[in-house]
Order: C-alpha cells, then sequence, then structure tokens
C-alpha cells in the first residue's frame, strides 16, 4: 500500500533559460515535492544561478513556464545585506518587506551563531562567513515551504556546516523543500536526495 | 503598505547615515549658484534674466549627482532580488525608494531656493514662484532620475548614460518652471506654468514608477 501522494511545491516545465543571446538550459522539466532537496550541481558558468533565479521568479524564463505552489523564500549568492546597516536591521526589513514579523529576528542571528556586536554593527565590518549566515538566517525567520538557496556553503565554515544541515533536515521534516546549488561536492550531512546536473 | 513604508523608512535610515550623500546636492546646489552670480556683473539685468534658468539647472544637475547609484547598491548587494520577489509590487518600492530620495535630496533644495533667488535679484513675486515651481517640479525631475537610474543600473558607464537619457525628459518641467520665474518677475499670474508642472507631477507619478520597475526587472534579463 503506497502512501498519499507527496504535494507539489513547485514544478516547472519546458523551462529555457538565456542570458542575453546565450541559451543556457533548453527545455527543462522539473518538480520538487514536499520534504525533498534538489540540487542543481554544475561546473561555473553551467547555469545553475540563472536556472535558480528562474526558479524562483527574479529572472523570467526565456520558454516554458514555472509554477510556484508555496511561499518561497530566496538566498542568492549575493546576500542582500546593506552594508550600512547591521544584520539585524538588515534581517528586520526583509521582515517588514515580506510582511512576516520581525519578532525572531534576535533569535535567528544567534542561532545562526551571529552574537553581541557581530549582530548590530554594519555588515560592512562582518567577515565573508559572518554575511552568509546573517543572510541564512533569513531561512529561520520565513514560514515558507520552498527555500530556494544558491551555494548554501560558500563562504562558511565548518561550524556553520551542522547548522545549515539541521535547518535543512528540520524544514523538509515539516513539508517544506528545498533547491540548492552548488558546484563542489556537498558534505554527506546536507546531501540531497535529487541531484540534476547541468 | 507596512513594506513600502520600510522602505521609506531604510533609505531616510542609509541617508542620515551617510551625511555627506545627503548633503552633497545642497551643497552643489549653493556652489554653482554663488559662482554664477560671482562671476556676473554685480547689478547686471542679466543676472536678472538667465536666474531663473541657472536656478533650475543647478537643481536638475542637484539631483542628477549620484542618481546612478539609486539601484546599483540594491544591484550589488542582492536587495534588488528580495525587492523584486516581494509580495508588494516593485513599482510601489520604486515609488517610495524615489519618494524618501526626493524628501532628502530635493526638499532642501526647494527650501533654500527664497534664500539663493536674492543672488539672482529676483524679485519677492519672482522668489515664490521659483520656491512653489520647485516644490512641483522637484519631484518630478526626482522621478525622471529614478527611472533613468533604473534604465542603466545594469549597464556599464551608465555615468556618462543617465544624463543623455533624462534630460529630454527633464526639459518640460525646466521650460515651466524658469517659465514661471520670468513670468512672475514680469508681474503677470504663474498659475499656468503651475498647472502644467502639477500636471507632469501627476504623470510622473503615475508613469514613471511602472517604468521603471519594468526597467529594474529588464536588468536581470
Amino acid at each position: 500500500m503506497s502512501g498519499p501522494e507527496p504535494q507539489i511545491l513547485l514544478y516547472a516545465r519546458d523551462l529555457s533559460v538565456a542570458r542575453g543571446d546565450r541559451v543556457l538550459i533548453e527545455q527543462l522539466s522539473l518538480k520538487l515535492v514536499a520534504g525533498e532537496r534538489l540540487l542543481l550541481r554544475g561546473r561555473n558558468g553551467a547555469g545553475k544561478t540563472s536556472l535558480l533565479e528562474t526558479l524562483a521568479g527574479v529572472r523570467a524564463p526565456a520558454l516554458g513556464g514555472v509554477e510556484r505552489l508555496a511561499t518561497l523564500v530566496w538566498v542568492g549568492h549575493r546576500n542582500a545585506l546593506n552594508p550600512g546597516l547591521s544584520a539585524e536591521e538588515n534581517l528586520g526589513f526583509w521582515c517588514k518587506l515580506n510582511e512576516l514579523p520581525d519578532t525572531g529576528v534576535a533569535d535567528a542571528l544567534k542561532r545562526m551563531g551571529l552574537v553581541g556586536r557581530s549582530r548590530s554593527r554594519p555588515s560592512r565590518l562582518l567577515s565573508t562567513g559572518q554575511k552568509r549566515r546573517a543572510a541564512i538566517a533569513r531561512l529561520i525567520v520565513s514560514p515558507a515551504r520552498l527555500w530556494l538557496v544558491d551555494e548554501p556553503l560558500a563562504g562558511l565554515d565548518v561550524e556553520a556546516l551542522p547548522l545549515v544541515a539541521d535547518l535543512l533536515a528540520a524544514h523538509e521534516d515539516r513539508g517544506g523543500a528545498a533547491i540548492l546549488t552548488t558546484h563542489q561536492a556537498l558534505p554527506d550531512r546536507v546531501a540531497p536526495h535529487r541531484v540534476i546536473d547541468l | 503598505m507596512n513594506a513600502a513604508f520600510a522602505i521609506f523608512q531604510r533609505e531616510l535610515r542609509l541617508t542620515f547615515r551617510r551625511q555627506t550623500e545627503w548633503a552633497q546636492p545642497l551643497v552643489f546646489y549653493g556652489i554653482v549658484i554663488t559662482l554664477f552670480a560671482l562671476g556676473a556683473d554685480p547689478g547686471s539685468p542679466m543676472l536678472r534674466q538667465f536666474g531663473s534658468t541657472v536656478l533650475w539647472v543647478a537643481a536638475l544637475l542637484a539631483l542628477l549627482l549620484g542618481g546612478d547609484r539609486l539601484f546599483r547598491d540594491d544591484l550589488d548587494d542582492g536587495t534588488l532580488e528580495q525587492l523584486v520577489l516581494a509580495p508588494a509590487p516593485l513599482a510601489v518600492a520604486v515609488g517610495f525608494k524615489l519618494a524618501a530620495h526626493w524628501l532628502v535630496s530635493g526638499l532642501p533644495l526647494v527650501l533654500i531656493s527664497p534664500l539663493v533667488a536674492g543672488a539672482f535679484q529676483l524679485s519677492h513675486d519672482a522668489s515664490w514662484a521659483l520656491f512653489l515651481g520647485l516644490l512641483l517640479g522637484s519631484p518630478s525631475l526626482a522621478l525622471i532620475c529614478g527611472f533613468g537610474a533604473a534604465a542603466t543600473v545594469a549597464l556599464p558607464r551608465a555615468g556618462i548614460l543617465l544624463p543623455i537619457l533624462i534630460l529630454p525628459l527633464a526639459v518640460p518641467v525646466l521650460i515651466f518652471g524658469a517659465g514661471a520665474v520670468r513670468v512672475a518677475q514680469s508681474g503677470l499670474p504663474i498659475d499656468a506654468s503651475l498647472y502644467f508642472l502639477a500636471a507632469i507631477l501627476m504623470l510622473s507619478i503615475c508613469v514613471l514608477p511602472l517604468a521603471a520597475a519594468a526597467a529594474l526587472r529588464n536588468a536581470y534579463e
């Protein structure tokens, strides 16, 4: 006896992605179901980020379409942190922008290991890894079921790896799903359920 | 609406943290006007004749200063992606961002305009016309600059392209704005010029945030 069909959270049909005149992805169809972790893998310039941006809605597809059946949170390879604002202010602004309560911001940053002054000083003074941690804290404050994260481990130290792995596991247990990109092999703790090689 | 207010608040916070940024247009405006007035013959009728044009062109150039960075920083740090994906329409976000830009860059020019009008020996009525004209015209100029900044955000050397793109759009504002001062100087009513400036402002508010939002989306094509 098989259980109920898992809920589809994202569906892309005959998707083509282009940058300028260059077609990067042609006629790709994929669906993402609740509890799934999908990895887009490929060399530099293969079109991972462009595909992820298209799936998120940042970039329009050259052909085909994307159906997003759940709210999503986007963590791009740029951290969306204004250098003049602190991590706390940046995250608070992001919450307001997405009509979310900003009450969990301090806790989310703490969970990502940003404590004390690193939370309140301007983001330009944070290290690359700290900025990435602050960007990933968005995943904690957002109730979105669909996570799209570009190079989630880029710039992070080994101590951050279990944090990210636990976040992903807890999210998928709650019925969420994630699409990640990488150009390198991911550690076992964040191993995906499915891989698309580009 | 909360999202729009958050954008407005963020822009003001960022601008006031970078004090040179909000003071720059005001200082530039003051310097251009002072140098022009000092360079002309004191008491020359030319001062009064060209005063309105100089004051308006100086206001446009002051608003253009740093205009190419209006959306560039957001594109570079990834905030623009979050604005594109936010539930609030991008045009609303752009509109509130530009409103904050006008508040810190344009409004101070409006407020000091009656003072600097003295450098060009403008009459009381002409100073008043300059104030009202800038109050109605400078938001249009800020919106036009915003549109230009959005259209060139992903282009290299946008600093050169931006003035070329926006100057034709700014010409009607300059014509009616400077015209209002000249008409007031002659003792005639300025209502018609102000109505035209108000109409341009309404049109700018309705159209330019939408056009700028479309241009920003195009940056990801």
